[in-house]
């Protein structure tokens, strides 16, 4: 491990530093990262001020993942230097950014599941065992900051709040003087949020510099005093957010107006399509979620969507409602049709389309071609892909290149692999597989999680006017904004159990997020 | 020396060699490495320690190139499975049949030769006790060793740092690499430990079991070590009664065949093979038991982004 | 110094030939020295080990014989790799296919004419079949791990085939060896050239081939496979069953397998014995693999270990060193081609600068 000094003074202060003669806690200069051809970064600067709360503002694939590892040591820059309280860092490793204090909350949670609290902890501070001192330190710390975490616990058990949680008194316990945050209210509630922000403003008044990676606007106005936004890998503005709108912000990170969704629609409501009667599924395995008395009628003609916190039987909605787990008769009917006992497949000749909530894996075979990828979800008598038991593949790329015209999905010439696209095209193209179907009902989960804002856009333009034309549309969605821009009505899943949907118009944010947490208020009660 | 007493005695026999493979292997399981390559790095052990022994008629010299050549096997799956990332499975076949084919190799002109027994070691006071004293406690080396590798390891497992470690990268490497941890450097040296384990347990059969060099000798034992990992649910006290469990077997087939009870013995000889298949359905009947011990990341190919 | 490891993109038929022609390439330098250690003069091992079974007439015909039981086997076990399905029980999955196969002509030596042999091979098939369901069926129902249920089923099947061939099935003409009576007349394959030992189940191999390349390419149930191969859930999300899948491409290997044991007891052997393989469906693991699981490929592989069988005798005759080292040079020839595997998906680089270097720039 190897420090340098700062040379001069020009290196550390850059032209928009906020205060001058303070070292800033982090100065990161002209950042290059390339992955074999493709260009993450692109003469990217960075500067956070000591206590700073510090917005990373970009859309996904602008490079902010990339930015960060840098810093966090997880990757190397192939150009540009990182200075760390005004002394140049040479070397970088996640052990090295760690012992300066560089700790990271990550959004694809990295705590070890099999594992207890205390033990997930005592892996990130050197030397120590998971025994009973460093338990008592865990809820010494968690006192002082009001996070509720219990050290003998195993992470299996824990909901997602209380995992993030963890791997936040994690970082605290690391006397962190540059805390990352990667997108950490995507699986918090609104006022499980504001109980973070609190946590956040106190440790900024501290001395700990946060850099605050998100795409949600308005916690940025509310939060940060310093934003840095990127496009494609290049540094696009460093600005103060307080003095940007969110309509500002946002023309700033997609490079562009960004297209608002035609305002009021007509909801014709029509004879009910899809009906969920009281079902309810056991847990499945040991990591799942189990769902009670679930019932919901969806209209032909109509968006409803379920909003919720992840992890709260959402997943296995979806499973249940595609056939991927059984339920049984009596409790799912598609068009009066009882279509509990059938498997997926029956139940797509059935008129159902599906779009899960995984990508890659899951909704595709990143291995296989756009146009072998088709044949997954349409190798039905009346595709025209399958024949005798032998597969018309030249029928099924001629159906892929329809889609990717009528998606405008980009990918490479010819019949490229799925996973070869980006995320936004090959959702475009997973979602156009099923549209394209015209199906009676369809059930998409997460229709538009990690794609760039103008695939987004396609795709929630593209489910409304499925519904228009008269198909009925469930969509299960993390994202507040997309349930409010796009459901005629909106239910909330919590622990399980899922509300009466209510028209849009009568909904608030605040009252989601009460319900989001309807589920923990009923256990306290009892 | 009355017959329970003689049966015990080559029970622990049978169960030692077991209980060494199996004990390694679950190291290198917990840190996420599934090394299918056992019963090649076994019988490479076996034919090492005995040539050892043979040529220069020291027993230690025996055990120790057992166990170097289990090491020396175990660094070449790690080599293809841990640090070019190929498929585990694949990996770990090729090393047994590589293993099988060399100690067939190595082996042609020892066979029918006389063999070095390892010495019985009676432990002080404790070798006295009736029954369980002749039995365990005045025995060869590696048998006491395998004693204190069942404790040891599930010390080390539950106890240290470095075992925390360890079950950390085999259930989330991604992770552990985050926090800075080396996660292909830990898995090879839970790799090497397996084959040094593997290695001695063949050495157990050349110079105890069967003080003699045949081919073929380790019979599958190496395969049903991997399944005592499995039987044992990752646990290192389980895969103690596994082994004995499937040592029990073993020796009393031996019994019953000599006894003759009018079945062929080649009903006897399968016995173990059966049980083996029996056990594993028995045990995986219940998914969520197997699933709550299953190492996360077992054999999945990790590959460091940089 | 370390090695730094990334995933390449997509893979090709053309990198997927050039590495298996790398694999062999690499063995057969290793093999060279393999044969230097054994104190033996390199070129002439490898000459007689790879060249000599392919420079006679007689020679030639043995290839053909050896090939066929490995690639009819490495078929089936392709298909179960493709859908990741660890099948390497195919040991006992042939064992039992030769002795169910042989049962019309044990039990019922006067039984001749046109239907015995086709009987013999269906029985054959039907074994092999059957002794592939027990691991699939307990894959299924029980979830219980193949790689290890089907080992110990093949131990236990060669543990059959000793019982069988010592005790009830033992030729009471035979002295007392351990054999069962020779199969005579229609219980034979017919000779596709009188004079050779090239037996006319060479075809069944030779229409296989293009067969298993047919399903796995174009048919719905080949591609299903290779989706549940390749991603399981995704494969449920499509409507395949991976139970179905499972019993599948263990009945259909099992099948294969069955069929080249009765076709080397027909065809090559004549009789039951207490060992009826030179560890075929072992062997055929490895020709799986270097044939990249796909039937041509298989073909192919299946004809490259072929030549190590009859190039270790030939090299035990000239130059004196074990047949034993087939073996050791098979099992080096899997790790050749899964390395090389590993290296045409992943870009691999040898990093020789500190971790860590100083970034480039200012």
């Amino acid at each position: 491990m190897t420090v340098e000094s700062a040379t001069s003074a020009e290196t550390t202060t850059g032209a928009d530093a906020p205060a001058k003669g303070l070292a800033p806690r982090v100065a990161m200069r002209a950042i290059a990262k390339s992955f074999g051809s493709v260009r993450a970064l692109t003469g990217v600067d960075l500067t956070v001020m000591p206590g700073e709360i510090h917005a990373l503002l970009g859309e996904n694939g602008a490079g902010k993942s990339t930015l960060v590892k840098i810093l966090y040591g997880a990757l190397k820059p192939d150009s540009g230097s990182v200075e760390f309280d005004g002394e140049r860092i040479a070397d970088v490793s996640p052990a090295a950014a760690r012992s300066r204090g560089i700790v990271m909350v990550f959004q694809h949670f990295s705590l070890f599941e099999a594992l207890s609290v205390a033990e997930n902890i005592a892996l990130a501070l050197p030397g120590r065992r998971a025994d009973t001192a460093l338990s008592e330190e865990i809820r010494t710390i968690s006192r002082r900051y009001g996070l509720a975490v219990e050290p003998e616990a195993s992470v299996a058990e824990l909901d997602v709040g209380a995992r993030q949680r963890v791997e936040l008194l994690r970082c605290l316990m690391q006397d962190p003087r540059l805390l990352i945050l990667d997108e950490p209210t995507s699986v918090l509630t609104p006022q499980e949020a504001d109980k973070l922000f609190e946590v956040l403003r106190r440790l900024s008044a501290e001395g700990c510099s946060i850099l605050y990676i998100t795409h949600r606007l308005e916690e940025v106005r509310q939060l940060c005093s310093g934003a840095t936004i990127l496009r494609r890998g290049a540094f696009i503005a460093h600005v103060d957010p307080k003095a940007e709108t969110v309509a500002s912000l946002a023309r700033a990170m997609v490079g562009s107006d960004v297209p608002v969704i035609a305002e009021e629609r007509v909801s014709e409501r029509s004879e009910i399509a899809l009906s969920v009667r009281d079902l309810s599924l056991p847990r499945p395995g040991l990591f799942g979620v189990a769902l009670k008395d679930v019932s919901l009628d969806l209209h032909a003609g109509e968006i409803v969507a379920i909003a919720g916190v992840a992890g709260n039987g959402q997943r296995e909605l979806f499973d249940a409602l595609s056939g991927e787990q059984p339920v049984g008769s009596g409790v799912l009917f598609l068009d009066e049709v009882d279509i509990g006992t059938r498997g997926i497949a029956a139940r797509r000749r059935a008129g159902l389309a599906l779009v899960p909530e995984e990508r890659n894996g899951h909704a595709a075979v990143p291995g296989l071609a756009l146009g072998e990828n088709i044949v997954l979800t349409r190798h039905g008598r009346t595709d025209g892909t399958v024949g005798n038991g032998v597969v018309r593949f030249s029928a099924a790329r001629r159906l892929a290149a329809r889609i990717r015209e009528a998606f405008d999905v980009r990918a490479g010439e010819g019949d490229p692999p799925a996973g070869s696209l980006s995320g936004g095209n090959l959702q475009k193209f997973v979602v156009g597989r099923e549209i394209d179907r015209k199906p009676r009902v369809l059930v998409v989960n997460q229709p538009t999680w990690g794609v760039d804002a103008r695939a987004a856009n396609e795709i929630r333009a593209a489910l409304i006017a499925l519904a228009r034309q008269g198909s009925a549309v469930l969509v299960i969605s993390q994202d507040l904004d997309e349930v409010f821009d796009i459901a005629d009505r909106i239910a909330v899943m919590a622990d399980g159990r899922l509300s009466e949907p209510q028209p849009r118009h009568d909904m608030t944010r605040e009252a989601v997020g009460r319900l989001m947490t309807a589920g923990e208020e009923a256990e306290d009660a009892a | 020396m009355d017959l329970t007493e003689a049966v015990l005695i080559t029970i622990v026999t049978a169960s030692t060699p077991l209980l060494l493979a199996a004990i390694g292997e679950l190291v290198v399981e917990r840190a996420g490495v599934l090394n299918l390559g056992v019963e090649g790095m076994m019988i490479v052990g076996a034919v090492a320690a005995f040539a050892a022994a043979y040529g220069t008629g020291s027993a230690t010299l025996g055990i120790l190139s057992g166990a170097l050549a289990g090491v020396a096997l175990s660094l070449l799956f790690a080599l293809f499975a841990v640090l070019i990332a190929t498929n585990q499975v694949a990996t770990g076949l090729a090393l047994t049949l590589f293993g099988l084919g060399l100690a067939g190799l190595i082996g042609e002109p020892f066979v029918g030769k006389p063999g070095l027994r390892l010495d019985a070691l009676p432990i002080p006071g404790l070798s006295a006790i009736p029954v369980i004293g002749p039995a365990f406690f005045t025995r060869d080396v590696l048998v006491y060793l395998s004693f204190i590798l069942v404790v040891g390891v599930s010390l080390f497992l539950a106890r240290s740092r470095a075992g925390l470690v360890l079950r950390a990268v085999g259930e989330n490497p991604e992770a552990a690499q985050n926090l800075g941890y080396r996660v292909r450097l830990i898995r090879i040296a839970a790799v090497a430990f397996g084959g040094a384990c593997s290695g001695l347990a063949g050495a157990h059969l050349s110079l105890a079991y069967t003080p003699q060099w045949a081919e073929g000798m380790t019979g599958g034992r190496g395969w049903i070590a991997l399944a005592l990992v499995v039987f044992a649910t990752w646990m290192p006290s389980r895969v103690f009664l596994g082994a004995y469990f499937f040592g029990a077997i073993a020796i009393l087939q031996l019994h019953a065949q000599a006894v003759g009870l009018g079945l062929p013995s080649q009903a006897m000889t399968a016995l173990p093979y059966i049980a083996t298949i029996i056990a594993l359905v028995l045990l995986s009947r219940d998914a969520i038991l197997l699933r709550r011990h299953t190492p996360a990341a077992l054999g999945r190919p990790y590959v460091p982004v940089r | 110094m370390r090695l730094e490891v990334s995933l390449r993109g997509e893979r090709g038929l053309l990198l997927d030939t050039l590495s298996a022609l790398v694999a062999l390439a690499v063995t057969v330098a290793i093999a060279g020295l393999i044969f230097a250690a054994l104190g033996a003069d390199p070129l002439a091992g490898l000459h007689a080990f790879f060249l000599s079974p392919l420079l006679d007439a007689w020679s030639l015909q043995e290839v053909a014989v050896k090939a066929a039981p490995l690639i009819l086997i490495g078929l089936g076990l392709s298909l179960c790799y493709r859908a990741n399905v660890w099948n390497i029980g195919a040991e006992g999955q042939f064992t039992a296919g030769a002795l169910l196969g042989s049962v019309p002509a044990v039990l019922f030596p006067d039984w001749q004419g046109p239907l015995v042999l086709p009987a013999m091979l269906i029985l054959g098939m039907v074994g092999g079949m059957a002794y592939a369901a027990i691991p699939a069926f307990l894959k299924v129902r029980f979830r219980a791990n193949e790689i290890l249920t089907s080992l110990m089923l093949a131990y236990v099947a060669l543990l059959v085939l000793d019982y069988l061939v010592r005790g009830p099935w033992r030729d009471p003409m035979g002295f007392n060896f351990p054999e069962s009576r020779l199969f005579t007349g229609d219980q034979r394959l017919l000779r596709l050239v009188e004079g050779t030992r090239l037996h006319a189940g060479l075809l069944l191999v030779v229409a296989a081939v293009p067969l298993v390349w047919f399903v796995t390419r174009y048919t719905l149930a080949g591609f299903s496979l290779r989706v549940i191969g390749e991603a399981p859930r995704a494969g449920a999300f499509a409507g395949f069953s991976r139970a179905r899948i499972t019993y599948a491409v263990f009945a259909a290997c099992g099948a294969l397998a069955g069929l080249a044991g009765i076709l080397e007891i027909a065809g090559t052997v004549g009789q039951l014995r207490p060992v009826i393989s030179p560890g075929y469906g072992f062997a055929a693991i490895i020709v799986a693999f270097l044939g990249r699981l796909s039937p041509l490929g298989v073909a192919m592989a299946g004809l490259v270990l072929a030549v190590s069988y009859i190039g270790a005798e030939a090299a035990q005759v000239s130059i004196g060193v074990s047949d034993k080292v087939a073996r050791v040079i098979q099992g080096t020839l899997l790790f050749s081609v899964l390395a090389c595997d590993a290296l045409a998906r992943y870009r691999l680089r040898l990093v020789t600068t500190p971790a860590g270097a100083p970034a480039a720039g200012e």
